[in-house]
Protein backbone atom coordinates (compact mmCIF):
# COMPACT_ATOMS: atom_id res chain seq x y z
CA UNK A 1 0.00 0.00 0.00
CA UNK A 2 1.49 3.78 -0.99
CA UNK A 3 0.20 6.59 -0.02
CA UNK A 4 1.53 9.94 -1.51
CA UNK A 5 0.84 13.81 -0.31
CA UNK A 6 2.00 17.26 -1.10
CA UNK A 7 2.55 19.71 1.76
CA UNK A 8 2.38 22.93 1.30
CA UNK A 9 4.95 25.17 2.86
CA UNK A 10 3.67 27.48 5.17
CA UNK A 11 0.17 26.52 5.53
CA UNK A 12 -0.35 25.54 9.52
CA UNK A 13 -3.98 24.59 9.19
CA UNK A 14 -3.53 22.03 6.91
CA UNK A 15 -0.60 20.79 8.57
CA UNK A 16 -0.34 17.21 9.87
CA UNK A 17 -3.47 15.83 7.20
CA UNK A 18 -1.18 13.34 6.14
CA UNK A 19 -0.19 11.80 9.24
CA UNK A 20 -3.61 11.59 10.02
CA UNK A 21 -4.66 9.66 6.74
CA UNK A 22 -2.03 7.24 7.69
CA UNK A 23 -2.87 7.03 11.53
CA UNK A 24 -6.34 5.99 9.90
CA UNK A 25 -4.82 3.31 7.66
CA UNK A 26 -2.47 2.18 10.17
CA UNK A 27 -5.94 1.54 12.67
CA UNK A 28 -6.83 -0.79 10.18
CA UNK A 29 -4.54 -3.04 10.15
CA UNK A 30 -4.48 -4.48 13.59
CA UNK A 31 -1.28 -3.20 14.47
CA UNK A 32 0.13 -2.60 18.04
CA UNK A 33 -1.15 0.57 19.40
CA UNK A 34 3.02 2.05 20.73
CA UNK A 35 3.70 0.77 16.73
CA UNK A 36 1.20 2.93 15.57
CA UNK A 37 2.08 5.97 17.74
CA UNK A 38 5.68 5.82 17.05
CA UNK A 39 4.65 5.77 12.87
CA UNK A 40 2.54 8.77 13.55
CA UNK A 41 4.38 10.96 16.13
CA UNK A 42 7.42 10.88 14.04
CA UNK A 43 5.47 11.41 10.62
CA UNK A 44 3.52 14.41 11.82
CA UNK A 45 6.80 15.44 13.25
CA UNK A 46 8.56 15.45 9.91
CA UNK A 47 5.62 17.06 8.47
CA UNK A 48 4.96 19.57 10.35
CA UNK A 49 8.93 20.35 9.92
CA UNK A 50 8.08 20.84 6.01
CA UNK A 51 5.33 23.24 6.74
CA UNK A 52 7.33 25.19 9.35
CA UNK A 53 10.75 25.25 7.15
CA UNK A 54 10.76 24.77 3.26
CA UNK A 55 8.36 26.18 0.45
CA UNK A 56 6.51 22.65 -0.42
CA UNK A 57 7.39 18.77 -0.42
CA UNK A 58 6.21 15.39 -1.06
CA UNK A 59 5.36 12.70 1.35
CA UNK A 60 5.56 9.07 0.59
CA UNK A 61 4.63 5.66 3.06
CA UNK A 62 5.09 2.18 1.81
CA UNK A 63 3.00 -0.06 4.15
CA UNK A 64 4.51 -3.68 3.76
CA UNK A 65 3.49 -6.22 5.48
CA UNK A 66 6.72 -5.97 8.20
CA UNK A 67 7.16 -2.28 8.17
CA UNK A 68 6.35 1.22 6.82
CA UNK A 69 8.92 3.43 4.85
CA UNK A 70 7.77 6.76 5.02
CA UNK A 71 10.16 9.50 2.22
CA UNK A 72 9.54 12.77 2.76
CA UNK A 73 11.35 15.39 0.37
CA UNK A 74 11.22 19.33 0.33
CA UNK A 75 12.22 22.15 -1.43
CA UNK A 76 13.66 24.41 1.32
CA UNK A 77 16.73 26.07 3.02
CA UNK A 78 18.37 22.54 3.57
CA UNK A 79 19.85 22.18 6.72
CA UNK A 80 23.70 22.92 7.15
CA UNK A 81 24.95 21.56 10.00
CA UNK A 82 22.79 17.79 10.56
CA UNK A 83 24.32 17.24 13.64
CA UNK A 84 23.51 20.18 14.53
CA UNK A 85 19.85 20.10 14.02
CA UNK A 86 19.60 16.49 15.80
CA UNK A 87 20.62 18.19 19.11
CA UNK A 88 17.76 18.95 21.50
CA UNK A 89 17.05 22.07 21.81
CA UNK A 90 19.08 23.54 18.32
CA UNK A 91 16.14 25.33 16.57
CA UNK A 92 15.76 28.27 13.57
CA UNK A 93 12.53 28.23 13.47
CA UNK A 94 10.65 31.82 13.35
CA UNK A 95 8.45 33.19 15.90
CA UNK A 96 5.43 32.02 13.68
CA UNK A 97 6.51 28.32 13.81
CA UNK A 98 6.83 28.47 17.49
CA UNK A 99 3.27 30.57 18.59
CA UNK A 100 1.88 27.31 16.76
CA UNK A 101 3.72 25.16 19.35
CA UNK A 102 6.73 24.05 17.48
CA UNK A 103 9.89 25.13 16.94
CA UNK A 104 11.96 23.67 20.27
CA UNK A 105 14.17 21.75 18.49
CA UNK A 106 12.95 18.81 19.71
CA UNK A 107 11.73 17.80 16.19
CA UNK A 108 13.95 16.02 14.62
CA UNK A 109 15.60 14.15 17.71
CA UNK A 110 11.97 12.90 18.59
CA UNK A 111 11.88 11.59 14.89
CA UNK A 112 14.91 9.70 15.26
CA UNK A 113 13.46 7.91 19.24
CA UNK A 114 10.21 6.89 17.67
CA UNK A 115 11.68 5.40 14.25
CA UNK A 116 14.00 2.13 13.88
CA UNK A 117 15.78 4.20 10.96
CA UNK A 118 16.17 7.69 10.39
CA UNK A 119 18.31 8.54 7.37
CA UNK A 120 18.62 12.48 6.34
CA UNK A 121 20.08 13.94 3.53
CA UNK A 122 20.43 17.81 2.61
CA UNK A 123 21.60 20.27 0.62
CA UNK A 124 21.76 24.23 1.65
CA UNK A 125 19.56 26.03 -1.22
CA UNK A 126 17.92 22.93 -2.67
CA UNK A 127 16.08 20.94 -0.15
CA UNK A 128 15.89 17.91 2.55
CA UNK A 129 15.10 14.51 1.93
CA UNK A 130 14.13 12.45 5.11
CA UNK A 131 13.52 8.69 5.04
CA UNK A 132 12.01 7.05 8.32
CA UNK A 133 11.52 3.38 8.93
CA UNK A 134 9.27 2.08 11.49
CA UNK A 135 9.55 -1.62 11.47
CA UNK A 136 6.08 -3.69 12.31
CA UNK B 1 -15.67 15.25 76.31
CA UNK B 2 -11.96 16.58 76.80
CA UNK B 3 -10.12 19.28 74.50
CA UNK B 4 -7.94 16.66 73.49
CA UNK B 5 -10.39 14.08 72.65
CA UNK B 6 -12.22 16.99 70.38
CA UNK B 7 -8.78 17.58 68.77
CA UNK B 8 -8.46 13.77 68.32
CA UNK B 9 -11.87 13.53 66.54
CA UNK B 10 -11.43 16.42 64.07
CA UNK B 11 -8.05 15.66 62.73
CA UNK B 12 -9.84 12.10 62.12
CA UNK B 13 -12.23 13.58 59.94
CA UNK B 14 -9.75 15.66 58.39
CA UNK B 15 -8.02 12.71 57.62
CA UNK B 16 -11.12 10.92 56.11
CA UNK B 17 -11.71 14.19 54.25
CA UNK B 18 -8.52 14.27 53.00
CA UNK B 19 -8.51 10.19 52.05
CA UNK B 20 -12.21 10.62 49.98
CA UNK B 21 -10.87 13.72 48.10
CA UNK B 22 -7.74 11.95 46.87
CA UNK B 23 -9.71 8.99 45.71
CA UNK B 24 -12.12 10.66 43.60
CA UNK B 25 -12.53 9.41 40.25
CA UNK B 26 -11.77 12.35 37.40
CA UNK B 27 -14.64 11.95 35.13
CA UNK B 28 -15.98 15.03 33.16
CA UNK B 29 -19.08 16.61 34.99
CA UNK B 30 -16.88 16.44 38.22
CA UNK B 31 -13.95 18.43 36.42
CA UNK B 32 -16.33 20.90 35.07
CA UNK B 33 -18.00 22.13 38.61
CA UNK B 34 -14.16 21.89 39.65
CA UNK B 35 -12.95 24.14 37.24
CA UNK B 36 -16.04 26.02 36.21
CA UNK B 37 -15.33 24.82 32.66
CA UNK B 38 -17.27 24.91 29.89
CA UNK B 39 -17.71 22.02 27.43
CA UNK B 40 -17.17 22.75 23.96
CA UNK B 41 -17.03 19.83 22.21
CA UNK B 42 -18.07 16.10 23.27
CA UNK B 43 -20.39 14.29 25.73
CA UNK B 44 -20.12 15.51 29.65
CA UNK B 45 -21.52 12.25 30.49
CA UNK B 46 -19.34 10.60 28.82
CA UNK B 47 -17.60 7.35 31.07
CA UNK B 48 -13.69 8.10 30.54
CA UNK B 49 -11.67 8.56 33.64
CA UNK B 50 -9.28 10.90 33.69
CA UNK B 51 -5.76 9.36 35.50
CA UNK B 52 -3.20 11.67 34.23
CA UNK B 53 -3.04 15.29 33.10
CA UNK B 54 -0.01 16.75 31.55
CA UNK B 55 0.39 20.59 31.25
CA UNK B 56 2.38 22.75 28.25
CA UNK B 57 1.77 25.20 25.73
CA UNK B 58 4.65 23.37 23.54
CA UNK B 59 3.09 20.90 21.23
CA UNK B 60 6.80 19.36 20.67
CA UNK B 61 6.86 18.55 24.58
CA UNK B 62 3.30 16.75 24.31
CA UNK B 63 4.82 14.80 21.18
CA UNK B 64 7.43 13.47 23.28
CA UNK B 65 4.71 11.37 25.99
CA UNK B 66 4.90 7.91 26.08
CA UNK B 67 2.11 7.92 28.53
CA UNK B 68 -1.15 6.66 27.18
CA UNK B 69 -3.82 9.18 27.11
CA UNK B 70 -3.68 12.14 29.40
CA UNK B 71 -5.90 15.04 29.76
CA UNK B 72 -3.89 18.06 28.04
CA UNK B 73 -4.13 21.19 29.78
CA UNK B 74 -3.03 23.95 27.79
CA UNK B 75 -3.37 27.98 26.40
CA UNK B 76 -2.06 26.99 22.98
CA UNK B 77 -5.43 27.59 20.97
CA UNK B 78 -4.81 26.87 17.85
CA UNK B 79 -5.88 24.05 15.47
CA UNK B 80 -2.43 22.52 16.08
CA UNK B 81 -3.30 21.73 19.63
CA UNK B 82 -5.74 19.67 18.36
CA UNK B 83 -3.51 17.83 15.59
CA UNK B 84 -1.61 16.81 18.20
CA UNK B 85 -3.84 15.50 20.52
CA UNK B 86 -5.01 13.57 17.70
CA UNK B 87 -1.41 12.22 16.90
CA UNK B 88 -0.78 11.85 20.68
CA UNK B 89 -3.80 9.70 21.30
CA UNK B 90 -5.27 12.55 23.66
CA UNK B 91 -8.72 12.28 24.15
CA UNK B 92 -9.42 15.55 26.36
CA UNK B 93 -8.18 18.74 26.10
CA UNK B 94 -8.55 21.63 28.22
CA UNK B 95 -8.35 24.94 27.16
CA UNK B 96 -6.89 27.24 30.32
CA UNK B 97 -6.11 30.83 30.76
CA UNK B 98 -9.26 31.52 29.40
CA UNK B 99 -8.60 30.63 25.97
CA UNK B 100 -11.38 29.81 23.70
CA UNK B 101 -11.66 27.15 20.76
CA UNK B 102 -12.05 28.34 17.21
CA UNK B 103 -14.27 26.72 15.16
CA UNK B 104 -11.85 24.79 13.09
CA UNK B 105 -10.39 23.23 16.34
CA UNK B 106 -13.87 21.90 17.36
CA UNK B 107 -14.69 20.63 14.02
CA UNK B 108 -11.29 18.87 13.96
CA UNK B 109 -11.69 17.83 17.87
CA UNK B 110 -15.56 16.88 17.31
CA UNK B 111 -14.39 14.33 14.15
CA UNK B 112 -11.58 12.48 16.52
CA UNK B 113 -14.43 12.00 19.07
CA UNK B 114 -12.66 14.02 21.63
CA UNK B 115 -14.17 16.26 24.87
CA UNK B 116 -13.22 19.25 24.46
CA UNK B 117 -13.68 22.16 27.56
CA UNK B 118 -12.27 25.60 28.60
CA UNK B 119 -11.36 26.96 31.95
CA UNK B 120 -10.70 30.66 32.96
CA UNK B 121 -8.36 29.03 35.52
CA UNK B 122 -5.12 29.30 35.09
CA UNK B 123 -2.95 26.44 34.23
CA UNK B 124 -1.45 26.31 37.82
CA UNK B 125 -4.60 26.93 39.66
CA UNK B 126 -6.57 24.39 36.82
CA UNK B 127 -3.40 21.54 37.68
CA UNK B 128 -3.30 22.14 41.46
CA UNK B 129 -7.11 21.54 41.61
CA UNK B 130 -6.72 18.45 39.91
CA UNK B 131 -3.79 17.17 41.45
CA UNK B 132 -5.60 17.74 44.55
CA UNK B 133 -8.45 15.48 43.31
CA UNK B 134 -6.28 12.44 42.69
CA UNK B 135 -5.52 12.98 38.83
CA UNK B 136 -1.85 11.86 38.62
CA UNK B 137 1.15 13.99 36.44
CA UNK B 138 2.64 11.82 33.65
CA UNK B 139 6.52 12.03 35.17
Amino acid sequence: MTFTYEIEGGNFSRAGTASSDIKKALKQLDLDYTIIKRVVVSLYEAEVNIVAHARRGTLTADIDPDRIVMVLDDQGPGIPDIDAAMTAGFSTASSRVREMGFGAGMGLPNIKKNADSLNIQSTVGVGTRLEIVVNF
Amino acid sequence: MGENSILKIINTENLLLTFILNVDTMKIPLLMQLLEARLVCGDAENHRIIEHAFASDLMSDVLTLDACSPLLITGLSNVQTIRTAEMADIHTVLLARGKKATPEMIALAHQNDMVMLETPYSIFKTSGILYQHGVKPVY
